[in-house]
């Protein structure tokens, strides 16, 4: 590259010298803007963002040494400065030559302070293209002007469009390379939009650049006179911000956490999610519906008259209402939904795929509740965009599935607010970040089927009959000898004048979950109808008694859920996997071993055995009655 | 901002992007608050330290901020260092925690004689002992994006393994605002709120602010010695001489502060903030550069970092 050039970038701005103290007034009042970059391994991003920093000034002596040796050692610019070397960060990926995550940039100009989220164009590009654009205002989309609008483009495209990023800077890139033809660009431009179009983007900026050469990153470029727009960077330094926009929301406010440093003081703190807030506004807080009107918003320093969306405040309120961590505070007119089932896409991000039916955590705002996805509608293709059939989302596969939550939660759709309608998903055992989704509706059954109170309620049931109602949750391998201790231990209640009721799973696969086969999917299904049957009986005052397989703690643990503490006796029938398939009573592991019968739990499915279980049976030690002494023994004081 | 007085002027139709920057601390110092079951601030009494605990006296006004603040002590740091120290934590409201790594301690160690295992034992390891031996779950750093490039991707919560280390595979995507903070016992985090501000927000939000920063961020005359091109400020006498070396007076300051005998000045006549601000500014060599821990490998940082340190 030119010295020329890097003599005029790095000429530090007049006023810094003359004038110290009128600089940093004028800096104060710079905006944020948070973009993303997307291309492919070749498209010349890392080198882009090089130049952006480069140019911004944010490259110091040392660093640009450490540059210029990097560049003759390891660069792929034949000795010229290779700005990709400035942004590959960990040890590893620099070896690869790749890079593996998501990066966060930073820069500044004179009107503006820029975060950019660096992201990688290889195979986790989903993942980590979603992770990034979730923050950002704006994407910039690379195209190599060699090869033109790619499959990647396209799926870059659609993923920043389902983020729901409005501003999308289209930068051709490479044009030296391909003698900064006007022809070529008006081509790509062309194609481009004709895309654009069917995937609902809207406005397109288009600028011609080279991030090697640097022309039309700062300065217009001789090079291509026939370019009567702006620069990358004016581009950047001009573009209206999307989160301003969000101050002509409604006011909402996700209850973060209640200050409460003594009796006199009650405070709401959270980011404000949208609109603005000013004391005496009437406010409603969700999900209750209680209304109130806010009295002082508190500030280290004095109280303000007026906050704004991307603030984050400590409100007071004129009545003394509940209100705690994941409810939303609101404009009182034009509050929020509350619902518990939804349409949701899914972006999976985990390397275990989606369960359907299995309980996984949700996290919306600052609302964490426990929540399962069904069976996807389906998965979307995100090089074709089209609808392909799904029983499940594999990593980085993106789906339309319908969910449901164990308690209503405030909500809005994505498409209207980022804060309301993006959520996580977190596995209950690993408890990673398994997904990303974004809420298109609640569906119309959540909200026109209420729960209907009943006057007889279940302490009612449970006195006429003289017992503690409770659930022995059975829980082992096939063989195991579940079923057999289960009924030793309802004849010895009975005898008892006990009133109980003994759930068999292969009785139960019978009837109501006929439907159901062996598959991970249907097994939880089948643990999860069990479970509300056998709360349905626990309600009645019955003592109930369940004989399932249950491989999965996570399902065991739903169960557990559902019911009042205390009811819920989880009782491991531990025989060795050996034990059991020596006895074969129902000849089931032949078959399995022979490959007749698939998902075979302890064979080819996995058991996982319960860590704490409220009783442990040994079979290798005890008879099956005195297994059922010992547990009757336990449950009745 | 949010705060009236002093602080950054309030154009609330247009948050300016120190404004965002405090607010997002903020939401993240109020996250860890309100999900781990005892979080801690590590207090360095570093600029970046300095701006963290004011973000935390905002985020949790009119209460004190619901931690303690934890000092993990090498004892070479700068005398100034320690009489900041205890003046913050009692202007703030908040109980201060000293921990000194004791098997350093017995052993002596210190930078002079033991070169990288000095902040091994007293930082790296010390830091270890002391988040194991109070049961904190989570702890607030003041680590920055832009500081490293190795940085540069790490979380803004960062998930330590049972054993403290730090595995970059087992990080979590983080989208939006939101933040997984569940974790199995004895894991625990570290957060850092600070992770999108710049050395030039740091400097603009203390001016802005009128934060209290220890004296050795201004220039003064000081004693001085020139070692390994860099000038080192004799700040005791426990400072050893090599043959030929004498003390200077130089009038200096620091741009980073550590431990007094690895922590590198520059010569200034900076005084005043802005002062201080316009040298940064027009300077051309990056942060870190004063640091010698940098200086012994290629990746160092991403190295003590899976080890546990910063």
């Amino acid at each position: 590259m030119a010295a020329s050039s890097q003599d005029q970038s790095y000429r530090a701005d007049a006023l810094i010298g003359a004038d110290i103290e009128a600089y940093l007034e004028a800096h104060q009042h710079k905006s944020l803007l948070r973009f993303i970059t997307c291309g492919s391994v070749d498209d010349g991003k890392s080198t882009l963002i090089g130049r952006l920093l480069y140019d911004s000034r944010m490259i110091f002596e040392d660093q640009l040494a450490a540059l210029e040796a990097d560049s003759r050692r390891v660069g792929t610019q034949e000795g010229e400065l290779d700005f990709a070397l400035l942004v590959d960060g960990l040890a590893a990926e620099r070896e690869q030559g790749i890079t593996i995550d998501v990066a966060y940039r930073f820069f500044a100009t004179e009107k503006r302070k820029f975060i950019v989220a660096d992201t990688p164009g290889h195979e986790q590009y989903t993942r980590n293209m979603v992770t990034g654009a979730s923050t950002a205002d704006l994407a910039v989309i690379l195209i190599d002007a060699r090869k033109g609008v790619l499959t990647q483009t396209r799926r870059h495209s659609y993923l920043v469009h389902l983020l729901g990023i409005r501003d999308v800077v289209l930068a051709v890139n490479k044009m030296d390379l391909v003698g900064y033809d006007r022809a070529v660009f008006d081509r790509i431009v062309a194609d481009y939009r004709a895309f654009a179009e069917t995937i609902g983007m809207g406005a397109i900026a288009a600028i011609p650049i080279s991030g090697f050469r640097g022309d039309t990153i700062t300065t217009l470029s001789a090079n291509m006179p026939w370019y009567g727009g702006p620069t990358l960077m004016a581009h950047l330094e001009d573009v209206p911000l999307q989160s301003d926009v969000a101050r002509d929301a409604p006011f909402r406010l996700p209850v973060q956490w209640v200050n409460r440093p003594n009796l006199d003081f009650r405070g709401f703190s959270g980011l404000i999610a949208g609109g603005a807030v000013a004391p005496g506004d009437a406010v409603r807080v969700l999900p209750s519906g209680k209304t109130s009107t806010v009295k002082r918003i508190v500030a280290f320093g004095g109280d303000l008259e007026r906050a704004v969306a991307g603030q984050s405040v400590t409100l007071t309120l004129a009545d003394e209402i509940d209100c705690s961590r994941g409810c939303v505070i609101a404009v009182a007119d034009n509050p929020p939904e509350v619902s518990d089932q939804f349409e949701a896409t899914l972006v999976w991000m985990a390397d275990e795929a989606l369960i359907p039916g299995r309980a996984y955590w949700l996290k919306l705002g600052t609302q964490t509740v426990s929540a399962t996805v069904q069976q996807p509608k389906y998965q979307i293709n995100v090089n074709t965009l089209e609808h392909l059939a799904a029983r499940t989302l594999e990593l980085n596969a993106i789906g339309v599935a319908e969910l449901a939550t164990d308690r209503p939660i405030v909500f809005a759709p994505y498409a209207q607010d980022r804060a309301l309608g993006g959520f996580i998903l977190i596995d209950k055992l690993t408890n990673a970040t398994v997904a990303a989704g974004m809420l298109h509706f609640s569906l119309r059954r959540a909200q026109n089927v209420h729960w209907q109170p009943t006057d007889i309620g279940r302490e009612a049931h449970a006195a006429l009959k003289n017992q503690t109602p409770m659930v022995l949750w059975f829980t082992g391998l096939s063989g195991a000898g579940k079923s057999t201790i289960a009924n030793i231990v309802e004849k010895k209640l009975h005898r008892m004048n006990r009133h109980t009721f003994l759930l068999d799973g292969d009785n139960v696969r019978h009837g109501l979950n006929k439907d159901l086969g062996f598959t991970e999917a249907d097994r939880i299904e089948n643990i999860r109808r069990v479970g509300e049957v056998a709360k349905l009986m626990a309600d009645a005052g019955l003592i109930v008694i369940t004989a399932f397989i249950s491989p999965f703690r996570a399902e065991r643990q739903m169960v557990r859920e559902m019911l009042p503490e205390g009811e819920f006796v989880e009782i491991h029938v531990d025989t060795p996997l050996a034990e059991a398939e020596a006895r074969d009573v129902k000849g089931l592991y032949r078959k399995a071993r022979a490959g007749q019968l698939k998902n075979f739990t302890g064979i080819d499915s996995p058991y996982e055995p319960p860590e704490n279980p409220d009783i442990r049976i040994d079979t290798t030690r005890m008879t099956p009655d005195e297994a059922a002494d010992l547990i009757i023994a336990r449950i009745i004081a | 901002m949010v705060s009236g007085s002093s602080g950054i002027a309030l154009r609330p139709d247009r948050l300016t992007h120190l404004q965002r920057l405090e607010a997002e601390s903020i939401h993240i110092l109020r996250e860890v608050v309100a999900e781990a079951d005892r979080p801690v601030m590590l207090y360095s009494v570093g600029k970046d330290s300095a701006v963290m605990l004011h973000l935390a006296k905002k985020a949790f006004y009119p209460a004190p901020p619901p931690f303690p603040l934890l000092h993990v002590d090498t004892s070479w740091k700068f005398r100034a260092m320690y009489d900041l120290r205890e003046k913050a934590a009692r202007e703030a409201g908040m109980e201060l925690l000293v921990y000194r790594n004791p098997e350093a301690l017995a052993r002596g160690i210190n930078p002079f004689d033991h070169g990288g295992l000095h902040t091994d034992m007293w930082k790296t390891e010390g830091l270890k002992q002391a988040l194991g031996l109070h049961g904190f779950d989570a702890a607030f750093g003041g680590a920055r994006r832009d500081e490293e490039k190795s940085r540069a991707k790490e979380r803004v919560f960062s998930f330590r393994s049972a054993s403290q280390r730090w595995d970059p595979k087992a990080q979590r995507p983080e989208l939006w605002n939101l933040y997984n903070a569940k974790k199995a016992r004895g894991e625990s985090m570290r957060v850092f709120p600070i992770s999108n501000w710049t050395e030039l927000d740091i400097w603009q939000y203390i001016y802005l602010e009128g934060i209290e920063i220890v004296p050795l961020y201004f220039a003064a005359r000081r004693p001085t010695v020139v070692r390994d091109g860099m000038i080192l400020m004799v700040d005791d006498d426990r400072f050893p001489l090599a043959a030929g070396e004498a003390v200077v007076e130089r009038s200096i300051r620091f741009r980073t502060l550590g431990c007094y005998p690895l922590t590198g000045a520059v010569e200034s006549e900076a005084t005043t903030l802005p002062q201080v601000i316009q040298e940064m500014l027009l300077t051309t060599t990056s942060e870190r550069q004063g640091r010698a821990i940098d200086h012994d490998q290629t990746a160092s940082m991403e190295k003590k970092k899976q080890e546990g340190y910063f």
